[in-house]
């Protein structure tokens, strides 16, 4: 019986080792620690007022937009590592084919960069107009 | 890929706990006994004592000598904190996110050749390994930051993934740059081909004058997937207290403390592994005299890579007390439109004169 682990075996090892060490270290601390739980200590902090309702809320758009741009850059990158390793071998024609499979992405983060989808949404100061007191009906109120 | 596949299924098939051989857990125990460690000492202490001096202060003077205990009297303070769980956080995520950040982090030392005698596993596809665990953070982040059902939280665990994820790509573009000069995933190798008897001339960064556009990128969207400085809008304490760990105290605190400078030397490591030759010597022999054959061995290679690794860390200090945080639109103006482009600009620089200039 092979008694080695393959390479991956070892990620495995680190990945058990680290598992045991964070489990470790919650513990002994448990051991350690004291434990007096009240409802204010346990409350949510707000800067020390109540918590208005939850954090658990609908978020603004834009983070999904980057997490798509995100997915797609990232999958051609997955794409590219391969070709790394080997584009000297294969010469200009795996040179030309992987400029096109990049200009292709390039394009679309060109879209996105003209539709504005880049742009955090900026903050344009526009100040309130205040609406027009009729100066009689105040002084008249006042009296 | 299709080997990498095999590989990691011969692992599971092949995988027995009873023959879990000894040797491999001391192999593992080594890297880990080095973040506790250099976040002991380096990590906290270090950056204290760095800021202060920077800041014209002292820094911790009372505990010890020169203050040298304070951070393990910061431990032992930690250790007995209590650890508060609110009322309303989604238990589990609140418990496994650091967890899930510790382990992603130390995971990706498990491929950091730390000399040439010494590395955790010598996978094949190493780099992209190391590139693709560190985005378990992003998991860690989220999971604390929604668990803990508290607003300043969640807005730092969000900002925090979109700014991780985004910077990725200008990261991993550089880094492609690096794997294309080597022709290899495999970090042990792209060590063995900056190695010579000319020292810094034979590393990556000198050996193409290109080389220096990946470099930088690398550089600088790295500081922003460690989330340090100018890129620390997720712990931006003057307007979300302290991000996605608002709420954790204790040992959960202190478990992302350590995953996240576990993270910082991971980048800097990484960074002098595909620029800077990782182990090897930068010192060239000057005619009779062998400064590189004497700074050369197994040794000499992990004090190396662990004085490039702590240079690149002593850097993103300095950085944090010189530039002023960025804000959100300036965060993903400089990613998606200074750095992603320039980063496919040096992709085909790097490509044309890895094909065409020998």
């Amino acid at each position: 019986m092979d008694q080695t682990l393959s390479e991956f075996g070892n990620v495995f090892v680190f990945f058990l080792l680290g598992v045991v060490f964070v489990a470790g270290g919650y513990l002994t601390a448990r051991m350690l620690r004291p434990s007096r739980p009240n409802p204010v200590k346990t409350s949510t902090y707000e800067c020390g007022e109540e918590a208005v309702g939850s954090a658990w809320v609908k978020f603004n758009i834009r983070f999904y937009v980057v997490a798509l741009i995100f997915i797609i850059f990232d999958v051609e990158v997955v794409f590219l590592f391969p070709w790394a390793t080997v584009f000297r071998q294969l010469g200009s024609f795996a040179l030309v084919e992987a400029l096109v499979f990049a200009g292709i992405l390039i394009l679309g983060l060109v879209y996105a960069w003209v539709k504005g989808d880049l742009d955090w949404v900026r903050p344009t100061p526009s100040v309130p107009k205040m609406p027009e007191m009729p100066a009689s009906k105040s002084t008249s109120q006042r009296d | 890929m299709g080997n990498s596949l095999n590989a990691w299924s011969d692992a599971l098939a092949g995988f027995q706990p009873a023959g879990l051989p000894l040797g491999l857990l001391i192999i593992a125990a080594i890297p880990l006994v080095f973040i506790a460690l250099y976040a002991l000492t380096y990590g906290v202490y270090g950056e204290r004592k760095i800021s202060a001096f920077m800041q014209d202060r002292l820094g911790p003077m009372e505990v010890g000598k020169w203050g040298i205990l304070q951070t393990l009297a910061d431990i032992l303070k930690l250790l007995q904190k209590e650890d508060i769980v609110p009322t309303s956080a989604d238990k589990f995520l609140f418990v496994i996110g650091p967890g899930v950040l510790f382990v992603g982090s130390f995971l990706a030392f498990a491929v950091l050749p730390f000399s040439p005698a010494f590395i955790g596993a010598n996978l094949n596809v190493g780099l992209f390994f190391a590139i693709g665990i560190v985005a378990l953070e992003v998991v860690g982040i989220l999971a604390a930051g929604w668990g803990s059902n508290n607003k300043w939280s969640l807005y730092g665990a969000v900002r925090s993934v979109a700014q991780i994820v985004s910077y990725e790509i200008p990261a991993a573009i550089a880094l492609l740059c690096g794997a294309m000069m080597a022709g290899t995933l495999d970090m042990q190798q792209i060590n063995i081909l900056q190695s010579g008897t000319y020292g810094f001339a034979h590393f990556f960064l000198f050996q193409s004058p290109i080389a220096w556009l990946p470099f930088l990128i690398y550089f600088i969207a790295s500081l922003a997937e460690v989330n340090r400085a100018p890129f620390d809008i997720p712990e931006a304490e003057s307007e979300l207290v302290a991000g996605y760990f608002t709420e954790y105290s204790g040992m959960k605190f202190a478990v992302i403390f350590l995953a996240e400078y576990g993270s910082m030397f991971m980048v800097s490591a990484i960074i002098s592994i595909v620029f800077l030759g990782g182990w090897n010597s930068p010192l060239p022999n000057i005619g009779p005299i062998a400064l590189n054959d004497m700074t050369t061995g197994p040794v000499w290679g992990a004090f190396w890579i662990i004085s490039k690794g702590f240079f690149f860390i002593f850097v993103q200090m300095w950085l944090r007390w010189t530039l002023p945080r960025l804000r959100v639109d300036q965060l993903m103006y400089v990613c998606w439109k200074v750095l992603t482009p320039f980063a496919f600009v040096s992709f085909v620089l790097t490509a044309i004169w890895e094909i065409y200039v020998p």
